[in-house]
């Protein structure tokens, strides 16, 4: 082949791709959906990553997408493994993503400082570094609708109330159990704090990933320590495994709470003894709302989710509902506040600072009463939304509270402190330059 | 003064207090040994015949037993699915000598171990593949394995044993007791001896080293098969159970790669070190000593008997 030839098939080449380039960067927005379908965290992840998947390819099939624009999805396979998730990112992001959301805190923590180089704003849906709810220090960083610290905040509240205050709490043991890795260490820190405030006593059985179906010893340890509740912050096959231990053991499983993250699968593990076994939520379950009805019709029917038909509506499919919810909402509000369809990273960053999920709206999306609503601002990234306590009756799960406040006042300082220290030890931290919509 | 009175008074301290914690806790350690002697045993079996640390021999138990859950979730008879599964194990046992072993044979172990490692990757990928990644249950209840759990008040407490940590115990036993008869006392087992002595003088009085390599992958196998079914009654059947087979890596290491009575006392001797360590000792540093535990305790043993309790000593002319 001669140079004249090879020359001419990359000039050919060149104009296509340039043709092909703007007409992606006008009809479509590229939004990466980290996922883990695969591994030891993927009867977790899988229901995840369907409902992700699934209302937001609803919105491309009943509504064209998003005000006009496509929404061009592709998953990328973390396994949940920090590595990965980075290669992940490294993969995406000359794509012009308009956002990524890691789903892991191991991966997230890595992204935040490239967040603000990259422009390309990181959506950790009720994980991550708590202390990125700070719009004032973390800018590219959102972690609707609470934070870890929020969750345990609400789930001492709740038993202190159980209790009849949480002063009674003084001199109670409570467990930890968590995985040992940095989303399970994430809340400890406020634990010591309240323990030490309020008079409890802690007791941390950390759960190595490699024996998170190995879990005979924290539940012996468990017996011997006699806690008066445990509370589980675990993920992946940890969490049915620990349902089944606490059933073994014999643990009380009214006094057996956990973070948002089981799901149903997880419960059921237990069998009949599971009943009484309660975790933190903030959104519904089941189909009963017409988005998820529209993602049923024109998602699943037409055979283009890979979930099961009767998965859909199930915990922690719903969860990857909200997260794309959220997603979607951020594209919406970039597109209000710049007055452009194919918005930007940049510009997704300003709309996620602008969501307002008020009643009327979420009726608008078809999901009224699906969750309670949101408000997102410069400063406040994370909303700090109450979420209520729900029950395993043995066969699904059942509200048995009104929403618990976290407690703010007892959280804010810590938050705060914790965000200062993380600026101060990333030497060079940026300041924020970004200018601060009027309307958030 | 103190923290020598917590490492070396206390737990024995505690242990008087409570004896039925004790109880509880070498009960747990028994159990989990057994577990890990049976799959200690399937590395054996295949390092004795050829030689080659079966890195896959954790995703085998995964396999075996996501397949038998698989085929009754298909509508299967639970006992044909078991028969089914065990099968599989050896059509699988039948493609790695084909794909796998034969065309390496005479390669360095090094060669061979590697191959282990993509057999392992190619297995979870198939796995994953016909299977998907969710957890799945065991059919405990399908194969007639006891649930529930008795209550012994006993030394001043109670102490609580489940009917399928008894089964598993017995079914493992028993597993084990089979294996170790039929390779030491049958003509196959005779034949396995002789391949693991030297597989050139196995060759030179007949013995067909490519049959005794699918025998071998396939009684692997079906231990494999009843680990997982083991476990996974105990905890799920998910990806995340091929870690806890490298617990058996120790559980070598202390017993000898060679050695069927190794395989069962060193997984005794892991199970219950490992518990009564992190259960007296643990929350001295926080917990978690589970994880590392059992490798001090094979590294101690490695130091006075580098081949193992029960391992052949090697001799070279050098």
């Amino acid at each position: 082949m001669s140079f004249r030839r090879i020359g001419l098939g990359l000039a050919a080449a060149t104009m296509l791709a340039g043709m092909a380039l703007p007409a992606f960067a006008q009809d479509s927005v590229y939004v990466p959906l980290f996922t883990y379908r695969t591994g030891p965290f993927a009867g977790s992840g899988t229901p995840i990553a369907d409902g992700m998947h699934d209302y937001l390819r609803m919105l491309n099939e009943r509504d064209g997408g998003i005000g006009g624009v496509k929404l061009v999805l592709e998953e990328c396979e973390t396994g949940y493994d920090t590595k990965k998730g980075v290669e992940c990112y490294e993969s995406v992001k000359g794509k012009n993503p308009v956002i990524v959301n890691p789903w892991s805190t191991g991966i997230t923590l890595p992204l935040i400082p490239r967040a603000s180089v990259d422009k390309i704003p990181i959506l950790s849906m009720a994980y991550g570094l708590s202390a990125s709810a700070r719009g004032d220090i973390f800018p590219w960083v959102f972690n609707p609708p609470a934070t870890y610290w929020d969750g345990l905040s609400m789930i001492i509240k709740y038993i202190g109330e159980k209790e009849g205050g949480l002063e009674k709490l003084k001199g109670k043991k409570i467990g930890f159990l968590h995985l040992d890795a940095a989303f399970g260490k994430e809340p400890i820190p406020l634990l010591q704090e309240l323990a030490k405030d309020i008079g409890f006593e802690v007791a941390l059985y950390p759960v190595a990933a490699q024996d998170m179906q190995n879990q005979g010893s924290q539940w012996l340890s468990a017996r011997r320590d006699r806690p008066d509740y445990m509370i589980m912050w675990g993920w992946g096959s940890m969490n049915g495994a620990a349902v089944k231990e606490a059933v073994r053991s014999g643990y009380p499983m009214d006094k057996f709470y956990s973070v948002w993250w089981p799901g149903e699968d997880d419960a059921r593990s237990g069998g009949a003894g599971a009943k009484g076994f309660k975790m933190l939520n903030w959104h519904a379950v089941g189909t009963n709302f017409p988005a998820i009805q529209d993602i049923q019709k024109h998602v699943v029917d037409k055979g283009f989710s890979k979930a099961q038909k009767d998965k859909v509506g199930e915990l922690l499919y719903n969860r990857g509902i909200y997260n794309s919810l959220l997603i979607a909402e951020g594209i919406a509000q970039a597109q209000k506040v710049t007055g452009k369809k194919a918005v930007t990273g940049e510009d997704v960053r300003r709309g996620m600072e602008n969501i307002k999920l008020d009643p009327a709206r979420l009726k608008e999306l078809g999901l009224e009463g699906f969750t309670d609503q949101l408000v997102l601002s410069c400063s406040d990234h994370n909303g700090h939304r109450a979420a209520f306590m729900q029950e395993w009756d043995g066969t699904k799960w059942v509200k048995i509270s009104n929403p618990i406040e976290p407690m703010t006042d007892r959280v804010k300082g810590q938050l705060e402190a914790a965000a200062k220290d993380y600026a101060e030890k990333n030497a060079g931290w940026p300041k924020r330059t970004e200018a601060c919509d009027k309307a958030s | 003064m103190d923290i020598l009175y917590k490492v070396f008074i206390e737990p024995f301290v505690f242990m008087g207090e409570a004896p039925d914690l004790l109880i509880q806790t070498l009960w747990e350690g028994l159990v989990s040994g057994v577990l890990y002697a049976l799959i200690a045993l399937g590395f054996v079996l295949i390092f004795k015949a050829s030689g080659v640390f079966n890195f896959a021999q954790g995703i085998m138990v995964v396999f075996a037993a996501l397949t038998l859950v698989g085929l009754y979730e298909k509508g299967v008879p639970a006992f044909l699915a078991l028969i089914l599964a065990a099968l599989t194990m050896l059509v699988l046992a039948v493609v790695v000598e084909r794909v796998v072993l034969r065309p390496l044979v005479n390669q360095p172990d090094i060669i061979l171990f590697m191959a282990t490692f993509g057999l392992t990757y190619f297995l979870i990928g198939f796995g994953e593949l016909i299977f998907g990644g969710n957890p799945k249950e065991m059919i405990t209840g399908a194969l007639f394995l006891p649930q529930g759990t008795t209550e012994l008040d006993m030394l001043g407490g109670m102490v609580r044993f489940q009917h399928l940590d008894i089964a598993a115990a017995v079914i493992a036993s028993i597993m084990i007791g089979l294996l170790a008869v039929f390779f030491s006392k049958t003509r196959i087992g005779r034949a396995l001896r002789a391949v693991a002595d030297s597989h050139k003088a196995a060759l030179s009085v007949g013995i067909s080293l490519n049959q005794i390599w699918v025998i071998v992958w396939f009684a692997a196998g079906l231990v494999a098969l009843v680990a997982g079914i083991m476990w996974g009654a105990r905890s799920g059947v998910s990806f995340s159970l091929q870690i806890i087979a490298l617990k058996a890596l120790p559980v070598l290491i202390l017993g000898g790669f060679t050695s069927i009575p190794g395989a069962i006392i060193g997984g005794l001797i892991i199970g219950v070190g490992e518990k009564i360590g992190e259960f007296y000792w643990g929350p001295l540093v926080g917990g978690g000593v589970e994880t590392w535990l059992a490798y001090v305790i094979a590294l101690l043993f490695l130091l006075y008997r580098p081949q193992g309790l029960f391992g052949e000593k090697i001799i070279e002319r050098i």
